[in-house]
């Protein structure tokens, strides 16, 4: 389900130098045809490799112009259906078509905290550095997780 | 000014670099920053990821499930043993205990960050994560979809873990789309780091890396084997498509260890758009048979005693299950089906229409959280699973130490768990160490190198939370390495000009040639990298054991491979790349084909076939506990240019015996 840009949507992210689809691909897929001589449109992107998409969807969920959208590969899916997502800071909510029109809805929340929110050492204790040759990590059991185990599962101690 | 052909060159000097940005890199990132401060702050750590964190490495599209937590319930030896089991008897008991004890503690981190988790109330009821029910942390209970896994809304997963790991670290000392491509030995010891070199896929600059201590988590290997979609559906792999081998290649070309290359994955999903099958079978109890409802899994199920004791488990090993599904297809009972109508039609008999429409939710989410191709094959065949069942498929192999895989470098383990300080097979290259533990948790064969997730061989089902717990061991161990080492001043064996020269090789090919034809892509002077890998998934598909030939091999085929092989790897110096992104296409390859080279190598050496359901030595084909059940290792001479393998002895470390009463 290679990913496809909009033409009348994408703005080029309003003339950056990068766009928002370009910084997220994983894969290098996202081009931003400056002056339109490899699409015809200029200052708009596209997917410069689309046999190489994985339809992660990044790109997608990320355009700030909603401009983004998957067609399913053309090599195995029967064409009319369409997966079209709107991802918010807490959930995101996804419309299928499928080929015969019928449509579902879906909403699934994706985090639990306001985004940027994570403080990732507040409330944490310091290394001790006596112990980086033992097992554990710095926070020394602080989530609670360490799962020391029943010493005789060891046959060989 | 610089241009395309004419790069900047940037020389930097760290102490600790880390190499990746996916669960494993995140990992490291989030832990290393408390161990620096403890060390006294002067150690200075970099991150490089080809791509950009929030959405980098297996996790980038997010997940459904998190397949690896212990939970209070399990001890981390029950967990030994499934790995083992799985992998048919041969991994490293040490790692997977180690990784067992360590990694609730990044789920329950996770859960703080804000990822939500589901649970289960009092009554069994479950609940998606956004309710605030008691954290996992606290003994709140979550869902199984099975004995070692938990259901999550994870579309953000990866975005939640990347938050976390760049604030650790600090975007100063993070930069994204620089694509290492190779590791540099140290100039005064020939098995030490002393750096690695790549390229920005941005700008026209060329990255040198001066560091102690490097840690190589760039993932996997996929499309090494040609895909079965060949067209645009080329890039619904399975597993990530950006994973190109590059944790095996670079490592094998600095002198580390590898193990268990000749092991391989080849999942049974719904088929073309590999849609995950597990809370399928989990989660909704469904079955798969064959084209006239039967469940192959009952029918073949005396084939599972061809292969004790591991088809004798209370869950066979996964290549097993292949095996007996492949007995279907090969003899014209398929397609193969998973029945999903009968699956959600009894569990409505039990359920409100309440939770009827929350089940059904839950079965689109497990692809829209990880693999929303599948939806759109769903929805451009009209499926709706209560109405109508869906075909599985054996996928083509790919290459991986942290899903059901074991392939991946030989690294030291824990020190206190009992494993081996000898070595009892003979043929070990003299300079290698004998036991399973050499100091450093971690640490490859060479100095200050480290991996961590799908790098660590011979371990397996580490999955996202592993590899993470596994970063985070890894970045500790790294920090002592440094510590150990203060007064080491890395030197880089080959010469700044001739890594340059070497590394941007494809773009000079370009710029020399291009003009020679009228049409840039046919040039008898160079080959694309499209080409190439084109090349490389037709040989491996038709002799070494893909989907051509039903996953079958022979000595004399595997022969033909290497000869092909090693034309392509000539061929490999004639990659042209006409922009900064086929350069990145054609490095790529080149790890394909080292990584692809190792793979067929360690089949062609392993006498027998150890994971039948994912490849057959038809001339070997039978599980020989006698003489192979050992890890068969390999060393590559970057002079020579050639593997070579060898045996290692397999031990126990927990009774394996509990898994069979």
């Amino acid at each position: 389900m290679p990913t496809f840009v909009r033409t009348e949507k994408c703005d080029g992210c309003k003339g950056q130098d990068r766009t928002a689809c370009m910084y997220i691909c994983p894969h290098d897929l996202m081009k931003l045809d400056k002056d339109g001589s490899e699409t015809g449109h200029a200052m708009k992107s596209f997917n410069q490799e689309p046999e190489q998409c994985w339809e992660c969807y990044s790109c997608i969920k990320i355009c700030p112009q909603q401009a983004i959208e998957a067609r399913p590969y053309a090599d195995i899916v029967p064409l009319g259906a369409s997966v079209q997502p709107l991802r918010g800071t807490d959930s995101i909510m996804w419309t299928i078509k499928f080929r015969n029109g019928t449509m579902k809805r879906f909403k699934f929340p994706i985090r639990t905290t306001p985004e940027g929110s994570i403080d990732p050492y507040g409330g944490k204790p310091a290394a001790d550095i006596a112990k980086i040759g033992e097992p554990g990590f710095f926070n020394h059991n602080e989530q609670n997780g360490y799962r020391a185990g029943d010493a005789s599962e060891l046959i060989r101690k | 000014m610089a241009e395309f052909g004419n790069p900047e060159v940037v020389q930097e000097e760290v102490d600790i670099l880390l190499i990746g940005g996916g669960m494993a890199c995140s990992g490291a990132a989030y832990e290393i920053g408390p161990w620096v401060q403890a060390a006294g702050g002067d150690i200075k750590v970099k991150l490089v990821d080809k791509a950009a964190m929030d959405r980098s490495g297996a996790v980038a599209q997010g997940l459904s499930a998190i397949n690896t937590y212990i939970g209070s319930e399990q001890d981390p030896a029950d967990y030994a043993r499934m790995v083992s089991n799985d992998l048919m008897g041969i991994t490293r008991d040490d790692l997977a205990y180690d990784l067992g004890r360590h990694v609730d503690e990044s789920v329950h981190l996770f859960e703080e960050w804000g990822l939500p988790i589901w649970k289960t109330d009092e009554n069994g009821e479950r609940h998606d994560g956004s309710k605030g029910m008691t954290p996992l942390k606290d003994g709140g209970k979550p869902v199984r979809s099975g004995k070692w896994q938990i259901m999550i809304n994870g579309e953000s997963y990866k975005w939640i873990v990347a938050e976390a790991a760049k604030k650790a670290l600090g975007m100063d000392n993070i930069q994204e789309r620089i694509f290492i491509v190779k590791l540099v030995n140290d100039k005064n010891d020939s098995n030490r780091i002393a750096g690695a070199v790549g390229f920005s896929v941005r700008e026209h600059k060329l990255y040198v890396f001066k560091a102690k201590a490097i840690l190589l988590a760039a993932g996997g290997c996929v499309n090494i084997f040609r895909p079965r979609s060949v067209g645009e559906g080329q890039g619904r792999a399975w597993y990530p498509v950006w994973n190109a081998g590059s944790t095996y290649a670079m490592a094998a070309e600095a002198g580390a260890e590898l193990t268990m290359m000749e092991n391989r994955f080849v999942p049974t999903r719904f088929k073309d758009g590999y849609g995950p099958v597990g809370a399928w079978f989990l989660l909704f109890k469904s079955k798969a048979t064959n084209a006239f409802g039967e469940v192959y899994m009952d029918r073949n199920k005396e084939m599972l005693d061809d292969y004790p004791p591991y088809g004798q488990a209370a869950v066979p090993a996964s290549c097993l299950r292949n095996h007996l599904m492949l007995k279907e297809m090969k003899e014209g009972r398929g397609p193969i089906w998973m029945d999903t109508v009968t699956a959600l039609a009894n569990l409505r008999e039990t359920l409100s229409p309440r939770e009827v429409k929350h089940l059904e939710a839950e079965a689109w989410e497990d692809f829209l959280d990880m693999c929303i191709g599948q939806c759109g094959i769903w929805a451009g065949e009209n499926i709706e699973p209560e109405k109508k069942n869906s075909e599985l498929m054996p996928t083509e192999p790919y290459l991986l130490g942290s899903h059901s895989g074991c392939c991946g470098i030989w690294t030291s383990g824990p020190d206190d768990v009992g494993a081996p300080t000898d070595e009892s097979e003979a043929g070990v290259p003299d300079h290698l160490p004998k036991g399973w533990n050499w100091g450093y948790r971690g640490m490859t064969t060479v100095s200050g190198l480290f991996t961590a997730g799908d790098g660590v061989g011979a371990s397996g089902h580490k999955f996202s939370s592993g590899s993470h717990a596994e970063g985070r061991m890894a970045a500790k161990a790294m920090v002592k390495y440094v510590m150990d080492n203060k007064d080491l001043t890395p030197e880089l064996d080959t010469d700044v000009d001739a890594l340059i020269e070497e590394i941007y090789r494809p773009v000079r090919n370009y710029l020399e040639h291009k003009d020679y034809s009228t049409a840039i892509d046919v040039n008898p002077n160079y080959i694309t990298p499209r080409m190439l890998q084109f090349r490389l998934q037709k040989v491996m598909d038709e002799y070494v054991a893909g989907v051509a030939t039903y996953y079958t091999t022979n000595e004399h085929m595997l022969d033909l491979a290497e000869q092909k092989l090693e034309m392509l790897k000539e061929d490999a110096l004639k990659m042209r790349a006409k922009d900064l992104h086929e350069l990145l296409r054609a490095w790529e390859n080149y790890h394909r084909i080292l990584t692809a080279e190792a793979h067929m190598k360690h089949i062609q050496f392993r006498q027998e076939s150890r994971y039948p359901g994912f490849y057959y030595r038809m001339d070997k084909n039978f599980v020989d506990e006698e003489n192979w059940k050992c890890f068969v290792n390999s060393i590559y001479d970057k002079e020579t240019k050639t593997y070579k393998c060898f045996k290692r002895a397999h031990v126990d470390i927990v009774d394996k015996a509990k898994l069979f009463k």
